[in-house]
């Protein structure tokens, strides 16, 4: 009970001096919260191909149905994946997705100009894919000239976490989490970018690969 | 040459781009577009976690190889605050090793073998859809060295999505 204390007064310092936690990044940016930059989650995966990696970058969290029927990707933001493949936390390759008004346009996985910070679109389209409407019974997707298939559209947001408990804990109110706990996502939506990409196209070494999204704003 | 000039000029008209034959080769290069700022993610909550109010848009604009350089204390004094009783993880790690392994927010993906979060054998090899990303982390955050320490802290007892992912491409589930 007392660890418990500790950790509760620790939790609510926290809190005071940082806000209000959430997760997994939905709503981490304040600079970017509630735009089409804000980025919610990142997946990497085996999917039905075993030699092929699902990358999954999902977008603009929290919409409830309604907003999610009007919800729309910004041809002002490149959505980019960013991969390493030899291990020293710099993009080597980067894929990249920008919305043209109807189509999610990809470019790579190609050696970026320069890495870091500032971004421009590497070499010709890869691959093109209509935006799945909200109301599409089925998913539009397409592969691109070098085989990566993509989809862009709104998807349930597969994230799930007892936020408001965790937030009750951290404020003080609880102690622990209830046993069912109750998901805070049930329910809503998130613009994705799915890609999935050919091992051969990603030139890792020694088997493994690290990747992280970012979203960048046309200047 | 006279010729060749007149020809271009005919097809100049029709591009409506060239003003002289001296200039028929030459066309300004479209200004290239550059992009920046914005948001940046790799593993799960750690941003949200880890990093305090007036940080996180500085740590979302740091380039992973600046991460450690940049937020590393933060991250142990974030670590050192949210669990005071820390002495090691199920993962056998001390504080200043889960901080500095978290601390450069890049996700590993595994592109021969298992894509898991944590599956009780692979560790950080990917993300799945449906890894229980967030007790993974409260595990390793509160759990202790054999996961069990603070049990009420170490599950939100939500395992599972609310709607069956697809088990062929884009694999998400359709939007509510």
């Amino acid at each position: 009970m007392k660890k418990t204390k500790i950790l509760v007064a620790a939790a609510i310092a926290i809190v005071i001096g940082g806000g209000i936690l959430w997760a997994a990044d939905h709503i981490d940016a304040p600079a970017v919260t509630g735009q089409a930059t804000d980025i919610t989650d990142v997946y990497a995966f085996k999917g039905a191909n075993a030699s092929s990696r699902v990358f999954v970058i999902n977008t603009q969290g929290l919409l409830s149905p309604a907003a999610t029927s009007t919800a729309k990707f910004d041809a002002g933001t490149l959505i980019q994946l960013n991969i390493d493949n030899n291990n020293d936390n710099v993009e080597d390759l980067v894929i990249q997705a920008i919305y043209d008004g109807t189509n999610m346009k990809f470019y790579g996985p190609a050696k970026p100009a320069a890495t870091g910070l500032k971004s421009q679109l590497e070499g010709a389209v890869t691959a093109s894919v209509a935006v799945t409407p909200y109301t599409a019974a089925v998913p539009v997707t397409a592969t691109g000239t070098n085989g990566m298939q993509v989809f862009a559209g709104p998807r349930d947001d597969p994230f799930f976490f007892d936020l408001n408990q965790f937030k009750k804990i951290i404020a003080g109110t609880a102690s622990s989490f209830n046993n069912p706990g109750t998901d805070a996502f049930a329910g809503t939506n998130v613009l994705s970018v799915v890609m999935e990409v050919p091992v051969s196209l990603l030139n890792a070494s020694g088997g493994k690969i690290n990747v992280w999204a970012t979203t960048k704003k046309k200047i | 040459m006279k010729k060749s000039c007149s020809i271009f000029l005919i097809a100049a008209a029709a591009l409506i781009t060239a003003t002289s034959c001296k200039k028929d080769n030459t066309t300004a290069p479209a200004a290239t577009v550059y992009y920046m700022g914005g948001d940046q993610m790799a593993r799960p909550a750690i941003n949200t976690v880890f990093v305090d109010a007036a940080a996180k848009d500085s740590f979302n604009n740091a380039l992973p190889t600046q991460m450690s350089g940049l937020f590393l204390a933060k991250f142990k004094a974030r670590l050192a605050a949210l669990n005071p009783g820390y002495t090691t993880n199920a993962l056998g790690q001390t504080a200043d090793q889960l901080a500095g392994l978290l601390v450069t927010d890049v996700l590993n993906v595994s592109t021969t073998g298992t894509t898991t979060f944590f599956d009780g054998t692979n560790v950080l090899t990917g993300r799945a859809l449906a890894d229980d990303v967030i007790d993974v982390e409260l595990i390793l955050l509160f759990g202790g060295p054999d996961g069990k320490s603070n049990p009420g802290l170490t599950s939100d007892h939500v395992g599972a999505n609310d709607k069956a992912f697809l088990s062929a491409f884009p694999y998400l589930a359709s939007p509510w």
